[in-house]
């Protein structure tokens, strides 16, 4: 059943994101970016990650795309369409090479992997580990304070003179 | 063959490759970034897949994850604020136009 789901949003995710970089329309490039973003969900729903899906759809398809299609519409570039630079080429073998190395490191190591069942619900554990003992608790301060620079930073750069 | 761990690395890969591609490649600004986000959901499949094939009960990888989310959404408020504060000055999101650092 998952094994079905898996190979559809596969499919899907991997058309969408050669729709990012190969379509001429930039609106609709963003389009399929949203449906990338859905599909990833999806991904963490079949992978037991619950509390995760209901982030990457919050965030992601929630804020994150709404925040680039307002920077579309801003820049008033949709005529011009979606072209590539004089690098297209050496691009294309550069991103080819990355992924045959990839590809082959990935087949050629022996994953350990564990055959325990995944926890069902993640979100108690999630929190356990944040916020608990011995936990990221750390990181997660680090964390508020890293947006709070970043909102402060976009305001101040996109500040009229 | 069920699908496993190594798949879903592969998957990874290659919605990593085809960000790194849009990014080299691409004039728009705004398509970079958005090349960008596609690499950074990569990353977090990849370390969803780990965290649900080799330690399950730990959910290492899923909060790791977390924390690339939230690094990826000021990213793209403080990208997005520099790509509309070099349009208003540049009248243009042309990377090949963005020379202002330059000596």
């Amino acid at each position: 059943m998952f094994d079905i789901l898996f190979w559809i949003l596969a499919v899907v995710t991997v058309g969408a994101a050669l729709a990012v970089v190969i379509l001429r329309d930039i609106f609709r490039a963003a389009i399929c970016l949203v449906f990338l973003f859905l599909t990833i969900a999806g991904f963490y729903v079949i992978l037991y990650a619950d509390f995760l899906a209901v982030v990457q759809i919050l965030i992601y398809v929630g804020a994150i795309s709404i925040l680039i299609i307002v920077a579309i519409m801003l820049t008033r570039e949709v005529w011009r369409g979606n072209p590539s630079g004089k690098l297209r080429i050496p691009a294309l073998i550069v991103g080819l090479l990355f992924l045959g190395t990839l590809v082959f490191a990935l087949i050629s190591t022996k994953w350990q992997t564990s055959n325990e069942p995944p926890l069902e619900p993640t979100t108690a554990a999630i929190g356990t580990s944040l916020f608990g003992e011995g936990g990221f608790i750390l990181p997660v301060e680090i964390t508020a304070v890293l947006l709070l620079a970043a909102v402060l930073g976009a305001i101040v750069l996109i500040r009229e003179k | 063959m069920s699908v496993g761990l190594g798949h879903y690395l592969i998957l990874s890969a290659v919605l990593f490759s085809i960000g790194l591609y849009g990014v080299l490649a691409k004039r728009n600004a705004v398509v970079i970034l958005m090349c960008i986000e596609i690499m950074l959901n990569a990353v977090n499949i990849a370390l969803v897949g780990f965290s649900r094939y080799v330690v399950p009960l730990l959910l290492t990888g899923q909060i790791f994850a977390m924390f690339v989310i939230v690094v990826a959404a000021a990213e793209a408020a403080v990208g997005i604020a520099i790509i509309i504060a070099i349009y208003r000055s540049r009248q243009s999101v042309d990377v090949n136009k963005f020379d202002l650092m330059k000596w």
